[in-house]
């Protein structure tokens, strides 16, 4: 009964993104409203809930408009190739574990497959949508569709490498690439355990899907709209929805590979899939207060970022996890407490050596 | 085998969606660095010069408010205070300290208008812009109690204003002024030790005290600079002497100076403020100037420290109802030429923020 199965959870995640993706779009506008001093939408339904659907139906009605000097296949195909890997990622995303749970029990992990490489498959997925960005860049046949898609690939490059040397500290503390089985060495949320490798992947994270302060992709201020500029219609909601099914994808690692997953907090309660969901919409928050609270970095600040603060962090976090391992220490409570005194010490003294440009000038 | 390169010519405007208006930037990149810039303006040109010279002298007055649309007070007190040198008329003592409050709530609403667009242009995704807005929109409010309009207010007449402040606008300024200062340290404190804003700022677009000088431009640009020359001081109008106020300055001349030097006049605004709104004296607001200005024979330029800079009018009257010849010294303009100096070798980024710090207006640059 296997293919009844995936039957089901393909249309479980297919409606999981879907609707968190919608839900993700109105939050983003709401919350950051607030920030803003501003209500946000919230006139199209009750709370301005039916928002995105008034949206969706807009850009649904829009014309698909290909340039006429473009490369037409190319750039049909473009928004699929960017789309397509964000959705991907949810295969191997455990909902949640084996075993009882609030309100009912499962004989096998909620996943659509629990990859015993579930890690390096997400890893591999994610990297995937970047080629669509240079296919938009390239088709588009604009220049700031071209400049947006080479900050593309030096973006992505750059910051994947911190992004799995911080994840590689996970597999070690866990011992298992499968997703399923690193929720289930999280009695202590590795959050805490590893403080500085949730730093780094975070901060990795959002660059890779191109959230501010990282949205270099997207600084409408200097390359209008970057390798979409051109899009339209659906096409442009592809990208649009894809972007947010990113920050989906990644709300949901770091909930599984730093947060717990579907467990509460130190088992204090039953496994759900609703701590799951908390978790993600927590992270999302914090994506949010970031883009809400900070300007942009430069091209060459970010890069100077990932190669020279956030890759020697991620050495550091590596050594540091891997030596507790081999030592005594194992991964305790005596690890959290000395991984946080440390995260905080390297942070602060490492951000002090890094570009600090000191001096008020005006008087 | 070497790979062929060329640089691409990119525009940053009309319609791009950075540029404060319609202002085109042609630039050459070389990957991500810029080696040339070519400013295109003219696209908001609507020829207010020449317009001047079909209209009476208090017709023209409207017309000021529609330059810099950001600060139109400024403007109108511009052009009035060079209608009076040339006629030699001069406004009672009570218009005079009303002006220098519209003057200075308007360099305030100007300079927060200014900071919060930069920092957009920054991509601090409208934060910094709405909590702007914030007091503005309190500013716009005192302007629209004064003369009915928040945008083009047209209040000032040749030889005082066109009427006197309603009794309610004198305690809900006094309001502002109290609470001010407690906003623009908050915009400070977020902004001033933010790290990305000093990465982003510190030793760019950098305008050296020379070539501020050469260039002649004025303002926070050349204030930015280093140069103590606010007009304010160096050549008082109205009543300014008679005010306390300090002039900032910055050292390098790079765009976190210039920020700081708005932030720190926008203080110094509300110091002038306090001491009018102390002093303004009760007495008439317009003297007796016919509305048919006759200016004797002879030219005349008269200018003020706008918000952006050295906002001057200069106009020939052959007698006639009309001036014979109005030109305008736009300081967005003067501003602006120094722009490709700036910017060469630097960033595209840093290229569309030192434009958002210099403070442009397009219905001023181009009039």
């Amino acid at each position: 009964m296997d293919w009844l199965r995936w039957i089901i959870f393909v249309v479980i995640i297919l409606a999981f993104a879907l609707s968190f993706v919608m839900a993700f779009i109105l939050l983003e506008r709401r919350i950051v409203g607030k920030f803003q001093l501003r209500p946000g939408p919230n006139r199209v339904g009750p709370m301005g809930m039916l928002q995105p659907v008034a949206d969706a139906v807009k850009i649904l009605l829009k014309e698909d408009i290909t340039p006429a000097k473009g490369d037409r296949w190319v750039h049909r195909l473009a928004p699929i190739v960017a789309f397509a890997p964000a959705l991907l990622v949810f295969a191997v995303v455990p909902f949640q574990g084996k075993g009882p749970g609030l309100g009912f029990s499962l004989d096998q992990p909620a996943a659509l497959a629990d990859l015993n490489v579930g890690v390096l498959y997400i890893v591999a997925v994610s990297s995937i949508s970047v080629i669509g960005m240079i296919m938009a860049g390239w088709a588009s046949n604009n220049k700031y569709s071209l400049l947006g898609a080479m900050r593309a690939i030096a973006q992505m490059v750059s910051y994947e490498v911190p992004l799995v040397l911080s994840i590689v500290g996970i597999v070690i503390a866990s011992g298992s690439l499968s997703l399923n089985s690193i929720v289930e060495a999280q009695s202590i949320p590795f959050i805490l355990l590893q403080p500085l490798g949730f730093l780094i992947y975070f901060l990795g994270a959002t660059a890779e899907i191109n959230r501010a302060p990282f949205d270099l992709l997207e600084a409408e201020s200097e390359i209008v709209a970057s390798y979409h500029t051109e899009y339209s219609g659906m096409r442009f909601a592809m990208f649009f929805l894809g972007e947010y099914a990113y920050a989906l994808g990644v709300s949901a690692i770091v909930s599984v590979l730093f947060l717990g997953g579907y467990k509460f907090p130190f088992g204090l309660l039953p496994q759900s899939f609703i701590w799951f969901l908390a978790k993600i919409f927590l992270v999302f928050f914090l994506m949010l207060w970031v883009r809400s609270t900070l300007p942009r970095v430069r091209i060459d600040q970010m890069m100077a970022f990932a190669w020279k603060f956030l890759l020697p962090l991620s050495l550091v976090n590596l050594l540091l996890v891997a030596a507790e391992g081999v030592s005594t220490i194992g991964f305790g409570w005596a690890a959290v407490g000395i991984n946080v005194i440390l995260a905080i010490a390297f942070v602060v003294i490492w951000a002090n050596r890094f570009y600090r440009v000191k001096g008020v000038t005006v008087g | 085998m070497a790979l062929r390169t060329e640089p691409i010519v990119v525009n940053m405007g009309p319609q791009h969606p950075a540029t404060h208006g319609v202002f085109r930037m042609r630039v050459t990149l070389d990957g991500e660095v810029i080696t040339d810039l070519e400013p295109v303006m003219g696209y908001l040109h609507r020829g207010v010069e020449k317009l001047a010279e079909a209209r009476t002298y208090t017709q023209f007055i409207p017309l000021t408010d529609r330059m810099d649309y950001l600060s139109s007070m400024s403007n109108n007190l511009a052009y009035v205070l060079a209608v009076e040198k040339l006629a030699g008329v001069e406004a009672p003592p009570r218009a005079q300290y009303l002006r220098v409050i519209m003057a200075e709530m308007m360099r305030i609403s100007n300079h927060l208008m200014a900071v919060g667009t930069f920092l957009d242009d920054m991509g601090a995704f409208h934060t910094p812009l709405l909590y702007m807005f914030r007091e503005r929109e309190k500013l716009l409010d005192l302007f629209e109690m004064v003369c009915g309009q928040r945008l083009t207010y047209n209040y000032m007449r040749i030889g005082g204003l066109s009427h006197d402040i309603p009794p309610e606008f004198l305690p809900a300024l006094k309001k502002f002024v109290r609470d001010m200062p407690g906003f623009v340290d908050e915009y400070d404190q977020l902004i001033r030790e933010n790290e990305i804003v000093l990465a982003r700022t510190r030793g760019v677009g950098v305008l050296p005290r020379a070539l501020a000088i050469n260039a002649s431009a004025s303002g926070p640009v050349l204030r930015g600079s280093g140069v103590k020359w606010d007009l304010r001081k160096t050549d008082p109008y109205l009543v300014y002497d008679k005010l306390e106020f300090d002039v900032p300055t910055g050292a390098v001349g790079d765009i976190y100076d210039r920020y700081r030097v708005r932030i720190e006049e926008m203080r110094q605004s509300v110091r002038i403020l306090e001491q009018a709104i102390e002093r303004l004296p009760p007495g008439e607001v317009r003297s007796d100037v016919p509305h048919l200005v006759h200016p004797p024979r002879g030219e005349v330029y008269g200018h003020i420290e706008a918000p952006k800079g050295e906002l001057g009018f200069y106009l020939v009257s052959d007698t006639g109802i009309a001036p014979y010849r109005c030109h305008i010294r736009p300081p967005s303009l003067i501003n602006l030429t120094a722009l490709r100096d700036m910017v060469l070798g630097m960033k595209i980024a840093d290229a569309i923020i030192t434009l958002g710090s210099i403070d442009i207006v397009l219905g001023e640059v181009d009039r």
